[in-house]
């Protein structure tokens, strides 16, 4: 099956390219157009129908009707407005630490310490090896007061949580970069290592750095292990905790935490949105 | 300590060994922070799984932890992690591989985002929705029904090793996605051209170029998950609320107070067994990461 799924895979790559035709293509072409439409509409029917029918529940009523009061009565139910606010600090506080830790660590990883990628690669996984509810028991034991007196200690611990996919990310767009290429002339122009890192190695990182932000964030935004044991009331928490006499307001509440973070991702990344646009035209311009 | 100069034909300067020294640097923060926020509390665990609550050292806390209920949980624990890591992350990559090679960025923007969402999108909210869904009461369990199909006839239920899998399925496949996008962009055009023009067939192109290159990323992929299925806590905790015996629950259970006199460390020799686990999973990954570094070269 799998061999199967990559000659496919294979075939799909000539629909790409504009290459002399053998004369099976059209037949290939519709194939493989099928093949895609197969996979893309299974996969939403699998990520959406529990989705609608989550929505379907959280919008009917016991008479048989539908109503949105379950939607209406979220921003008045105890506790979720600081609940939201304390995700959101979190995550911006997490984000923060990582882009600051990782960033420059990668880059000198593969650049002037590539003896070293293998055990950065070692280090970084660990966070994977010992699970957050094994970790939290630890940190609860040896953490001093005064951080265990916050809630931003869960934000020092979610960076440790984010590093294996943050550094994996990074390590792929460091791949696929030509890094030492670009330092040198960087280097050679006369600039600074803060300013080639910043202004040179950066923004080619862009879809990786995107892409370490978005898990970044998604991962502080639904995390549940660390902070129920930790026993502040983030969203997750607090959908948990908050009283769930009524079944079809919980599912409301699901919701609006699965699509609300999904709009604060698609916000973040519409930021990277228009630089890729900005740069598409000075390829267009520099080809014209 | 391997260091490479910028540029290797020129003699080294002080210059440069400065930077050098400045890159160095540049990894302490690093350092510091995961000792600090990672080693520390992981050595306090391990360091604990084999003290009794007065301190002193003992074995008893891992041999409770390997007998009984507890074995039961690890080996369902594993079982689990293993299915829902390879069958999520082969269907990861097909599905990361179908949208990368769609038109338009709308369509990758979207499932960029949604993948990250979904991928940390777990616990009781998760369980709700697929109770909602293929529950006794769900929707698609209807819709079933009216086709004269009962799962739960024919000995499904959400709560059992298959429902669970499938449940873990709606975040592990986006995990994978994530993690296999950049590998599958780092794909370039010119190896394909390359390929052709040399007269290889598609199948040929990714049973020696793409495929190989592609390897240890999904690897690295599958290992991923395989970690994130372990540890994975509030899913199972909402959904089985005991009924499947997984070590992360019961980890759980030891935090919540649920102890008996003398076993407060139990908890602690569970969450070491967790570590041992995926510490030997690891060591395959980088034993089958070497052979396929081989077959690159």
């Amino acid at each position: 099956m799998v061999a199967l799924g990559l000659a496919e895979f294979a075939a799909d790559l000539e629909t790409v390219d504009g290459h002399p035709a053998r004369p099976t293509r059209m037949d290939r072409l519709r194939r493989v157009a099928w093949w895609r439409g197969i996979v893309l509409i299974l996969t939403g029917v699998f990520f959406l129908v529990p989705i609608y029918a989550a929505l379907h529940f959280a919008l009917s009523t016991v008479e048989g009707g539908f109503s949105i009061s379950a939607f209406q009565s979220i921003p008045h139910q105890q506790g979720f407005s600081d609940a939201f606010g304390l995700s959101l600090r979190l995550a911006i506080m997490t984000t923060l630490i990582t882009m600051v830790l990782m960033v420059p660590t990668s880059v000198f990883v593969h650049l002037r310490f590539p003896g070293l990628r293998r055990l950065f690669d070692g280090i970084t996984i660990i966070p994977i090896v010992i699970p957050p509810v094994v970790l939290i028991v630890g940190v609860l034991q040896v953490a001093p007061t005064f951080l265990k007196g916050t809630p931003y200690l869960l934000g020092l611990e979610y960076a440790v949580l984010a590093m294996p996919f943050v550094y994996r990310s990074l390590d792929a767009g460091l791949r696929s970069i030509d890094l030492t290429t670009l330092v040198e002339a960087s280097r050679s122009l006369g600039s600074r290592w803060s300013s080639t890192l910043l202004r040179v190695v950066v923004p080619n990182l862009r879809t990786a750095l995107l892409s370490a932000t978005v898990l970044t964030v998604a991962l502080v935004l639904g995390e549940y292990t660390m902070a129920s044991l930790d026993q502040y009331q983030t969203v997750p928490v607090w959908i948990v905790a908050f009283d769930q006499d009524n079944a079809h307001i919980s599912v409301a509440v699901s919701l609006v935490a699965l699509v609300g973070t999904w709009v604060v991702l698609l916000a973040i990344s519409s930021f990277d949105l228009r630089r890729i646009r900005r740069a598409s035209q000075l390829r267009k311009d520099g080809s014209a | 300590m391997t260091t490479t100069t910028v540029s290797p034909e020129q003699p080294r300067t002080w210059k440069q060994r400065r930077s050098s020294i400045i890159a160095a640097l540049g990894l302490l923060p690093f350092g510091v922070y995961t000792i600090l926020f990672l080693g520390v509390p992981a050595l306090a665990v391990v360091v604990g799984a084999f003290q009794s609550p007065t301190g002193g050292w003992t074995w008893s806390n891992i041999s409770i932890a390997s007998h009984g209920v507890y074995a039961h949980g690890f080996v369902t624990t594993i079982e689990l992690a293993l299915v829902t890591s390879i069958v999520p992350g082969l269907a990861g990559v097909v599905i990361a591989y179908a949208v990368l090679t769609m038109k338009g960025n709308a369509l990758r923007r979207i499932v960029s985002t949604a993948s990250g969402v979904f991928a940390n999108f777990g616990g009781v909210p998760l369980a709700f929705l697929f109770i909602a869904t293929l529950g006794t009461t769900g929707i698609v369990t209807s819709w079933l029904n009216t086709l004269g199909i009962d799962p739960y006839q024919h000995g499904f239920t959400l709560f059992s090793f298959i429902g669970v899998s499938l449940v873990y399925a709606y975040f592990q496949i986006p995990l994978m996605i994530l993690v296999i996008t950049p590998a599958l962009e780092g794909l370039r055009p010119s190896w394909r051209e390359a390929a052709e023009g040399m007269g290889a067939r598609s199948w040929e192109y990714w049973r020696f170029v793409g495929g190989p290159v592609l390897f240890p990323s999904f690897l690295g992929g599958v290992l991923l998950l395989f970690g994130s299925a372990l540890s994975a806590y509030a899913t199972a905790e909402a959904l089985t609320s005991g009924s499947i015996a997984l070590t992360s629950i019961q980890i759980g259970s030891f935090l919540n107070g649920n102890v008996l006199a003398g076993q407060q460390n139990v908890g602690k020799a569970l969450g070491f067994g967790l570590i041992v686990v995926i510490a030997v999973v690891m060591v395959g990954y980088s034993i089958l990461q070497r052979r396929s570094s081989k077959w690159l070269h």
